[in-house]
């Protein structure tokens, strides 16, 4: 069970009871739906861009704990970031889940998200609202994207 | 209670003897795929040591040793759904691959546009998906049976949606997601008396309770071996034979064919002339020495075991707070779909694994089922013979120590 305790952890039970940033934008200028088929997640991912600056960015949608939890943090970390910034946090992050070496500076406290690696099935789960997030800045209209 | 001997019934099961995370692993995914006993594992290792050689071929003594087995494993499944003859039995990669062939070499060459394929909403996606397919490329109508809150199949206007129109009843015996028992032999009555021809899927049935096509009166019935104890990738197809007789072939090869030239083809008889290719030998043999082994220990037996497990889980699930069965059908397989309030089901996967509890965590291939719920996903508890009454208390426990991380 120690493992277990380890990715269930008070930071991402937190998040999953009180999800932070889960709201739509109104204004919203990118918008991407994210589903992973195999578990049932489903989000949508709002983002306001100021040019290269993430403005604001926010989810909505239900899921297992670790993918609002996931989302939830994710908001938290790419808030007021440049688009290239985000992207260097989400290739630490991803590292974090494959057990490769992390910038612990750059990381903070998304290292919660590094407890899936010993549970490959959920990596998926973590790693949704950032693909998420991604497709909705790379593009310009909504775009549906699923981790299968 | 059943008469059987829990702990000689799991010896035969090697599988089970194992640790998972360092708890006894407690399987309980048998809706999902089954698993196999030493005397199915050694009939097949039996055949590949002594009699592995092409069949319906060679004149020599391994071919001829490989067809007997072969052609014996059809005598076995014919004699298990009852079927009148051993052409009527056709082996398939399972039960996805049967009601493929039904919708294209039975149904489609009779179907028009505004025709109508009438199934359920209870049914998997592979009682789905095919006829969807048939669907696109003729233009018919896919009209589905509703169901209740219970998980029922609501018939109340099931006369009515069975019309001039109606050119196949495609409906499952045992649904997979819920354990609800369809009652399939008087749809099948209602059915046959406007001439509509049924098939029914009976891959969630077969390991669990006596089958027999000629009392159900059904055209068609096809199973998955591998939810039966016998090995992936084989099951097989029952149809009556004047109606097989009349079908074109689904598939072309070897085999299939009585002559080849380049002007003219003459197909096989049956059952080759769908069995085109070399087929799983060595699947078939295996599902020949599972139904040995069902035989031997008694489909009554089976079904009572599994009946006496379903009881206790569901009266200990219902005690506990906060913890809710999705699937209340009357009439029910050992199957038990259900949701811990506040923490999703693929959490519940993860932790009860964590404890060497395996459970299915998902839609289960029957998403319509659980958009009826308006849910993502259910966990779901299945259980087969070999699964005892400590196991039952090792779901609760599992379930309860979620509900403690949680809390």
């Amino acid at each position: 069970m120690s493992d277990l305790r380890e990715l269930y952890q008070q930071v991402i039970m937190d998040h999953n009871k009180r999800p932070r940033n889960f709201r739509e934008i109104e204004h919203a200028n990118h918008l991407a739906h994210g589903n992973n088929p195999l578990c049932g997640d489903k989000l949508v991912v709002y983002v306001k861009l100021n040019g290269e600056v993430i403005e604001d960015v926010s989810f909505k949608g239900s899921g297992c704990a670790i993918s609002m939890a996931s989302a939830s943090l994710m908001t938290e970390a790419v808030k007021g970031k440049t688009i290239e910034e985000a992207q260097a946090i989400y290739e630490q992050v991803h590292k974090s889940m494959t057990g490769e070496e992390t910038d612990r500076n750059l990381l903070g406290k998304l290292e919660v998200l590094s407890g899936v690696k010993e549970f490959p099935a959920r990596v998926k789960c973590a790693t949704l609202s950032w693909h998420t997030v991604h497709a909705a800045i790379d593009s310009d209209h909504d775009i549906s994207i699923s981790t299968e | 209670m059943s008469n059987l001997n829990i702990n000689a019934i799991r010896a035969d099961f090697p599988i089970l003897h194992q640790e998972i995370n360092g708890f006894p692993l407690v399987y309980l995914d048998n809706a999902a795929t089954s698993q196999k006993p030493r005397q199915v594992i050694e009939a097949v290792s039996h055949y590949y040591l002594h009699d592995n050689a092409n069949i319906h071929r060679g004149v020599h003594k391994l071919s001829q040793r490989a067809t007997d087995l072969y052609e014996a494993s059809r005598g076995k499944v014919r004699e298990f759904l009852n079927a009148n003859s051993d052409k009527e039995i056709i082996f398939t990669r399972g039960a996805t691959e049967a009601i493929n062939l039904v919708a294209q070499s039975y149904v489609r060459p009779k179907l028009q546009a505004n025709d109508e394929i009438l199934i359920s909403h209870l049914e998997h996606h592979a009682n789905i998906v095919p006829w969807q397919i048939l669907c696109e490329q003729t233009g018919a109508k896919l009209k589905v049976i509703p169901m209740t809150q219970s998980g029922e199949l609501d018939l109340t206007h099931f006369d009515e949606m069975l019309t001039d129109r109606t050119k196949i009843l495609a409906i499952g015996q045992v649904s997979n997601a819920l354990g609800t028992i369809n009652p399939v032999k008087s749809m099948t009555e209602k059915a046959h008396a406007k001439n509509i021809p049924v098939l029914i899927d009976g891959a969630q049935a077969v390991p669990h309770m006596t089958v027999d096509v000629q009392d159900l009166d059904c055209d068609f019935y096809v199973f998955s071996g591998h939810k039966m104890f016998a090995p992936t990738g084989i099951g097989a197809l029952y149809g009556r034979e004047d109606l097989l007789n009349a079908m074109p072939p689904y598939q072309g090869g070897g085999d299939m064919i009585l002559s080849v030239s380049f002007e003219k083809t003459i197909y096989n008889e049956l059952p080759a002339k769908f069995e085109a290719g070399t087929p799983n030998i060595s699947g078939v043999i295996g599902l020949g020495a599972a139904i040995d082994y069902m035989w031997q220990i008694g489909i009554e037996n089976i079904a009572a075991q599994e009946h006496h497990l379903l009881e206790i889980a569901t009266r200990k699930i219902e005690a506990l707070p906060g913890v809710n069965i999705i699937g209340t059908a009357a009439e029910k397989a050992a199957v038990i779909s259900f949701m811990i309030e506040g923490v999703h089901p693929h959490d519940v996967g993860t932790i009860f694994d964590q404890q060497g509890v395996a459970i299915r965590t998902g839609h289960h291939c029957a998403q319509p089922v659980m958009e009826f719920y308006d849910i993502p996903a259910t966990a779901r508890a299945s259980f087969a013979f070999y699964n005892s009454e400590e196991e039952v208390d090792a779901l609760i426990q599992a379930i309860q120590k979620t509900q403690e991380l949680f809390a």
